[in-house]
């Protein structure tokens, strides 16, 4: 999941006959599927629930591009080199779609970049671990991609038009991310050498546990979970979602002849669901809280290239300026 | 393993043909990986998306002329064992024959600018000269980069105009750019026997005519970007074309080369 | 920090009839835009044709004016083609 933890402002639910007339033909309207639209009225906290977690959607957007534009100038065949060229692009693509989004709701963009740059916003914790092998590349197509499917898919059904308009956009132009990402896994593993049979099972091993966080804490330690719930903002919970991926992802597991790090990972006949093994959250929070492998690198590369640039955006807007001046 | 994935792809047998076409293909190459080492800092979210194009854009171009390349060479030696992976991965930085001036480094966006505006402005007129070529393969691929690099010269000739006339910082460093890349723009414009060949049996146009419209092309948008003209009589640094290059290729070339070489006997990726 | 103001994006798709909104984006000026349009809205060959407007140039309507505006051409059925009932002999109109 690209947003974790994103606050609503609210534990506790109103019921229809708690809320003022405004409020509650807003929540009638959610209720009936009806979407909300930039100029309806809103409550306060249901736009700031939307800000958070649209923006939050787009730092990990950027942020993602990050670790797979650390494999970009290693890709190993021209193919490959386009392929992964052509998906950072539309990560970045990604992130515009939605800081477009998170727009309409009177957001700044360049203000809620600034609270990415300096550590106020959060971006999903998995960008925060490293890509050390080639193999990263695939892992991060097929495991990261595949959570975020998981998590993106109902969101093209979310009350908020503008965000559920953007995740079709992404959704659509995605299904190639994830294919791609098993295919480098699956080349490797069918016609590769040892060494890259054994890069691709380390790469799994790595990014195993940290794709499962990525759904965010279980059901009973998210507390913000009802509200957005309520608001249709989010449609399932994090372990309904977990579950559905895990169920999607193992039997592609065992294609690859790979091996999950989870000594407690098995079938269950009878609920026809995959079990597993307890998630180290003490790890989840600590990434989410800045102590991750690569959180200050990342958010360090972001603030460097965004104020590097000033004197370019600087430069732009001037020279704008002048043009209009000579017009006029 | 046993085969010529492990080796390098050595320059003995070529014809003036696929030179010219190791040219075209590593121009594209070399200033494509240049692109792929800009992902993640440029200087607007927008101009990510808009680097990364080009970028996409020269590395689909390298492919079809590399491609182009390893055919011909697989048919003169006889062996099906060349591709265009192999010319790209395989080769040492001698064997390269790109422009010296795509292999320069990043540095700040104007040396960015400043290089793709000089590079954009040549590649846009010996592509439309190549698209008459009589190698109807050849024609065909000039004909689709053609308007690829029609587009790149627009956003480039755009920029150069902004930084050169936007604020004081963005001129000096526009110019200072300009200044510095300039030594490398001499090897654009001198035909050499490859081109001169390549000219004479009408598979490439002549390269005077070239650089004329080089020269026309890079007056106005320099004019228009109140920027300074260096002088075409300058001391131009060459050899890019027949493989003597500066230091930096080589780095690039580590980078971009290490998987294949960490992992010789690796034939699939 | 100079920011680039926000343009909306309107495409024309190969195969649509009118320019449609996709979104927005930020540039500096207007060729700007155009070209930032492009990069972001037409990457699988979606369009064929792009207007960017400032988005302080668009007006919109309010939901407050929603009844007058579109409630009274709710009951003008007879601009519908299913309002005309044809005997089936008619076929296909």
């Amino acid at each position: 999941m690209y947003a974790q933890l994103v606050e609503t402002g609210s534990n506790k639910l109103k019921t229809l006959d708690e809320m003022d007339p405004e409020e509650r033909q807003f929540q009638e309207r959610i209720n009936d599927e009806i979407k909300i639209e930039p100029k309806n009225w809103m409550p306060d906290a249901y736009r700031k629930t939307l800000i958070r977690q649209i923006s939050q959607h787009a730092h990990s957007e950027i942020v993602g591009m990050l670790p797979e534009g650390n494999w970009l100038t290693r890709a190993p065949t021209l193919k490959r080199k386009l392929q992964l060229m052509a998906k950072i692009q539309d990560e970045a693509g990604h992130g515009l779609y939605l800081y477009s989004a998170m727009e309409t709701l009177g957001a700044d963009r360049d203000e809620e970049i600034d609270k990415l740059h300096d550590g106020r916003a959060k971006y999903s914790s998995i960008f925060n671990y490293p890509t050390l092998n080639w193999a990263d590349m695939g892992t991060v197509g097929w495991l990261v991609d595949g959570a975020a499917i998981v998590n993106q898919v109902p969101l093209q059904r979310t009350s908020y038009g503008p965000y559920a308009r953007a995740m079709i956009r992404v959704c659509k132009e995605e299904s190639f991310h994830q294919r791609q990402g098993f295919q480098i896994l699956l080349t490797m593993m069918q016609e590769g050498t040892d060494e890259q049979k054994a890069m691709v099972q380390d790469s799994i091993n790595r990014f195993w546990w940290p794709s499962l966080m990525m759904f965010g804490p279980s059901d009973e330690n998210s507390p913000n979970s009802a509200q957005s719930m309520a608001w249709k903002i989010k449609r399932h919970s994090n372990d309904e979602l977990r579950q559905r991926f895990l169920d999607q992802t193992v039997p592609q597991l065992e294609l690859l002849g790979c091996t999950a790090p989870d000594p407690d990972l098995k079938y269950n006949q009878e609920t026809g669901h995959y079990e597993f093994g307890e998630i180290d959250w003490q790890e989840f929070f600590d990434v989410v809280k800045g102590n991750g492998p690569c959180n200050r690198e990342r958010v360090e590369a972001r603030r460097h290239a965004i104020d590097n640039g000033a004197w370019v955006r600087e430069a732009a807007v001037a020279y704008a300026a002048k043009r209009q001046r000579r017009a006029a | 393993m046993q085969n010529m994935a492990q080796k390098n792809i050595a320059q003995t047998t070529q014809t003036p043909l696929t030179d010219c076409l190791l040219r075209l293909g590593d121009n594209a190459l070399v200033l494509g990986q240049r692109h792929a080492q800009l992902c993640g800092k440029a200087p607007a979210l927008e101009e990510e998306l808009a680097l990364m194009n080009v970028g996409l854009d020269l590395f689909g171009q390298a492919r079809n002329w590399l491609g182009y390349a390893a055919e011909l060479m697989a048919a003169e030696r006889a062996t099906d064992k060349v591709d265009a992976d192999q010319l790209a991965f395989r080769r040492d930085a001698q064997d390269f024959r790109n422009l010296l001036l795509v292999e320069q480094p990043n540095g700040d966006f104007a040396d960015i600018i400043g290089r793709q505006f000089l590079f954009d402005a040549w590649h846009v007129h010996l592509l439309d000269g190549l698209a008459h070529s009589s190698d109807p393969r050849i024609a065909e691929v000039a004909a689709k980069s053609l308007k690829e690099a029609t587009y790149h010269l627009r956003r480039s000739s755009e920029w150069v105009i902004r930084l050169g006339d936007g604020t004081e910082e963005s001129h000096t460093r526009m110019q200072r750019a300009l200044n510095n890349l300039w030594q490398f723009t001499g090897e654009l414009l001198q035909a050499d026997e490859i081109d001169q060949a390549m000219l004479a049996a009408g598979i490439a146009p002549d390269l005077q005519t070239v650089a004329t419209r080089w020269k026309a092309t890079v007056e106005e948008v320099l004019e228009e970007a109140t920027l300074e003209r260096p002088s075409y009589d300058a001391w131009m640094y060459t050899g890019g074309k027949v493989g003597h290059h500066t230091e930096h290729l080589g780095f690039l070339l580590a980078e971009m080369q290490y998987l294949p070489r960490a992992y010789p006997d690796a034939t699939v990726w | 920090m100079a920011d680039w103001p926000l343009f909306e994006v309107f495409i024309r798709s190969k195969h649509g009839l009118n320019h449609k909104h996709v979104g927005s984006v930020h540039a500096a000026d207007r060729r700007m835009a155009i070209e930032n349009a492009r990069e972001l809205y037409t990457r699988r060959n979606e369009g064929v044709s792009i207007w960017v407007v400032p988005a302080s140039e668009i007006t919109a309507s309010s939901p407050d004016e929603k009844e007058p505006l579109f409630d009274p051409s709710n009951d003008k059925v007879y601009r519908h083609a299913s309002f005309y009932k044809l005997p089936k002999e008619v076929g296909h109109m």
